[in-house]
């Protein structure tokens, strides 16, 4: 969905990140255009959610640079928030502490996500997937330039994971803005990506998803709802391309050319 | 006849003036489970209070700086992990007192009411004391009620506080030199073992019936100060020590809040 005239919004160049004698984030360098939905994934502890704090200037890079556009403004749906239940909150309580929402503005996205029945109940009585769209709510109400999601189908079902990702590209073009998004699953991405950035510590490999609606794992997984429906596939595979592997200490080994692994 | 001829009315002054401010900083402690955090200013404290009287400086004062400068040093455990940040101010917390006990015993010719300072002596409070806690909660209520929205982003979330761009270390800051000095003007009223409580059990009886932030802040300041009504009351009718009085008060009340809770559990059930 990448257009020539599109800017870039963000940008990283060689961040370099070392802790506890681990190196966590290793030459990373990416760009964030305007309108662009990009994608990373990765196995556990490859260093997704440190790259985005990084990105969101909550911690500092040893190394490398991070590019804001001036006045960028930033809608953060985070993992998971716990709040201690001994704070009384509302969902409306809870999203005028947003900063610079007004009542107009809250009214309009609870609306738009559907849980306006929602507004004035407790957050501790919220099922994941309903908390789940607060924080989309949340992080929708600055109307930002960026959205950043933070494995956000994370413990939702299969029809709420189609439901979110019809739902992103959607927001992205009312709102024109970019999407960051975390993803726990390897293989199957938001089919709406522009870019799949795969994640090991370095940047392994990178490209964009294929259109899967061929594939037989995907049909049975998702098929029966997807006749039902669209014409769209919220859902593609992505295929990776690796050159080299990760071994248990921590080193990589490069594939040479003609000498494939069984 | 004047009316600063009542001897009552000191006490019964710094008792209400406390318990309003204790209301929403106490909210504050238990949400954000800061309650041994109290406890450590609270028993550190007592090193102020042996400060002042070994360099002869004013007493109030010498607690005052003594709480603001522990609060300090012990901001950065807050962001901890929880464990390692307990068994820290544990031990901070009571060696500190211990530091402070052993050394006013050894301080020869000084006499100081340690017994007050324990347990509080709420019939001893002075005109001047009263001006110092009338000025702290005047500070106090100011401040919290200019960043109330930022102190309830922060402590819902320090990440998406940041993102929208709190400062984040200020209001931290900030939230805990108001406890601090808080903690070391209650001491006087409610003494060093029993400063918690008065921060603690009002917004704990408050939570089950309220709603909003707001409501519950409102709820336990109006518990506190009918804690220290009730407490007084009772010190006066049975001569029993007036800091603990408050405490039991406050504490029936919790207890009451509990009742109160179940009855309405059971009737939203049936």
């Amino acid at each position: 969905m990448s257009n020539a005239s599109a800017v870039t919004i963000l940008s990283a160049s060689h961040l370099q990140l070392v802790r506890q004698h681990k190196t966590v984030l290793n030459d990373i360098s990416l760009n964030l255009k305007t309108g662009q939905i990009i994608t990373l994934i990765g196995p556990n502890g490859c260093g997704k959610s440190t790259l985005i704090k990084v990105l969101l200037g909550l911690e500092k890079p040893d190394a490398g640079t991070v590019t804001r556009r001036a006045g960028l403004r930033i809608g953060y749906m985070p993992q998971r928030l716990s709040l201690d239940q001994r704070m009384p909150l509302t969902v409306t309580g809870f999203l005028q502490l947003a900063r610079g929402a007004g009542d107009e503005q809250i009214r309009y996205w609870l609306n738009r996500l559907s849980i306006q029945p929602l507004a004035q109940q407790s957050v501790h009585d919220l099922s994941g997937g309903e908390w789940q769209r607060v924080l989309l709510a949340r992080a929708l109400l600055i109307r930002p330039d960026l959205l950043v999601l933070d494995e956000p189908v994370q413990g939702v079902d299969v029809q709420g994971q189609l439901e979110l990702y019809s739902l992103i590209p959607q927001l992205r073009d009312e709102l024109g803005c970019a999407v960051l998004m975390v993803s726990h699953d390897l293989h199957l991405v938001m089919a709406a990506t522009d870019e799949v950035i795969c994640l090991n510590g370095h940047i392994c490999c990178s490209g964009h998803p294929d259109t899967v609606s061929l594939d037989p794992a995907y049909i049975q997984l998702f098929g029966a709802r997807l006749q039902q429906g669209k014409q769209q596939h919220p859902i593609a595979h992505y295929t990776h391309h690796h050159d080299h592997q990760h071994c248990a200490d921590g080193h990589i080994e490069h594939r040479t050319p003609g000498k494939e692994i069984p | 006849m004047n009316l600063f001829d009542y001897w009552w009315l000191m006490p019964l002054m710094a008792g209400i003036l406390l318990a309003l401010v204790a209301g929403p900083l106490g909210s504050f402690v238990v949400w954000r489970r800061m309650a041994f955090f109290g406890d450590t200013l609270a028993h550190g404290a007592l090193l102020g209070i042996t400060f002042g009287v070994l360099t002869d400086i004013h007493l109030t004062l010498a607690l005052v700086l003594g709480s603001l400068l522990l609060a300090l040093l012990l901001l950065p455990l807050q962001n901890r992990s929880r464990l390692s940040s307990d068994t820290l101010l544990g031990i901070v917390s009571h060696s500190t007192l211990a530091i402070g006990l052993v050394t006013l015993s050894l301080a020869q010719g000084i006499r100081v009411d340690l017994m007050g300072y324990l347990f509080g002596d709420l019939l001893a409070v002075e005109r001047m004391d009263v001006v110092w806690i009338l000025l702290a909660a005047i500070l106090i209520a100011a401040l919290l009620f200019w960043q109330w929205r930022a102190l309830l982003a922060i402590t819902v979330s320090q990440e998406l506080a940041a993102i929208d761009g709190h400062p984040v270390q200020r209001l931290n800051l900030m939230l805990i030199l108001l406890l601090a000095l808080l903690v070391a003007l209650a001491m006087k009223v409610v003494g060093i073992l029993l400063v918690s409580a008065l921060l603690i059990i009002p917004p704990a009886a408050a939570r089950s019936l309220a709603r909003t932030p707001e409501q519950m802040v409102l709820l336990a300041s109006t518990t506190g100060v009918i804690s220290v009504l009730l407490g007084l009351w009772a010190s006066f009718h049975w001569d029993t020590p007036a800091g603990p009085s408050v405490v039991v008060a406050a504490t029936t009340l919790f207890a009451l809040s509990l009742v109160l809770q179940s009855l309405r559990d059971h009737r939203r059930r049936a």
